[in-house]
């Protein structure tokens, strides 16, 4: 776990580059059949060049990267918008930054700005978190 | 050509059942493992990574549309405590709100979605907002 009562610019948390295999393994897992993430043949018919990933895969990374911060515990809300699509091959890193820091009974509560940009420096995920210090 | 009933405003309100889930070891590891979570508790299996609710899929009656017509734009999920292996919580969605705004390629329908998830003596365990945009 990082130490956050001190960072302001938080650590960033480098995942590996998407493949079609994870997409079928998370659509699998999540429940999520809709196959303009697994079939390239639908994805083209609503005008993609080929399947895209879930943006549930993406804010599950941004998840990851929560608890890679503060701990499984420690999450209180997550909240993303999804801004570009994302393809496999694209590789994404989880970022983020401490907005405001607040201390209560159960210790502090941090409010942080996270999203996931891809190797374009794009950012295809953008969002806040809450999570709480003991 | 067939085209999808629109979505209209009489939706907003409508709600699924409430739906018993049980937060099963074996789930909670294949969805770290398609994520590549490498949270210890969750590779494991004891406790279920951020964004597992969305795997608690319920249907609203009268609520249908073309799945590939669908965009994802936005998600909130709140928690009063992570989920973990044996939980059984209780699940409903709702229809908070239905809107039209004029994008770039035409109208488009936004679709709000309200869910929530209480353990078996009712207290909260999450909230989800998920915000649906059909064009």
């Amino acid at each position: 776990m990082i130490d956050l009562e001190k960072a302001s610019v938080l650590p960033h948390l480098r995942k590996p580059p998407i493949t079609k295999l994870q997409l079928v393994k998370y659509a699998g897992a999540s429940g999520d059949y809709n196959l303009i993430h697994t079939d390239d043949e639908t994805a083209r018919t609503v005008g993609l060049d080929g399947v895209i990933a879930h943006g549930m895969l993406s804010m599950a990374f941004l998840g990851e990267y929560l608890c890679w911060l503060a701990g499984p515990e420690s999450v209180r809300r997550l909240s993303v918008r999804f801004n570009e699509m994302v393809r496999p091959g694209d590789t994404l890193t989880c970022r983020g930054r401490v907005k405001e820091r607040t201390a209560g009974n159960d210790g502090s509560r941090l409010q942080l700005e996270v999203w996931t940009e891809n190797q374009r420096a794009e950012r295809v995920t953008v969002g806040e978190a809450e999570v709480v210090i003991t | 050509m067939d085209h999808p009933p629109t979505l209209t405003r009489d939706l907003i309100g409508r709600e699924s059942e409430v739906v018993l889930f049980e937060v099963e070891r074996g789930a909670i590891r294949k969805f770290a493992d398609a994520v590549q979570d490498q949270t210890a508790a969750c590779v494991r299996g004891d406790v279920a990574p951020p964004t597992f609710p969305t795997t608690f899929r319920m249907t609203i009656p009268g609520l249908t549309f073309d799945l590939a017509r669908v965009l994802h734009g936005a998600q909130e999920y709140r928690y009063e405590r992570p989920l973990r292996a044996g939980d059984r919580v209780r699940c409903r969605v709702r229809v908070a709100d239905v809107y039209q705004r004029k994008g770039g390629l035409g109208p488009m329908t936004f679709l709000i979605l309200a869910m929530e998830g209480t353990d078996e003596s009712g207290s909260p365990v999450f909230s989800g907002k998920t915000t649906a945009i059909l064009r």
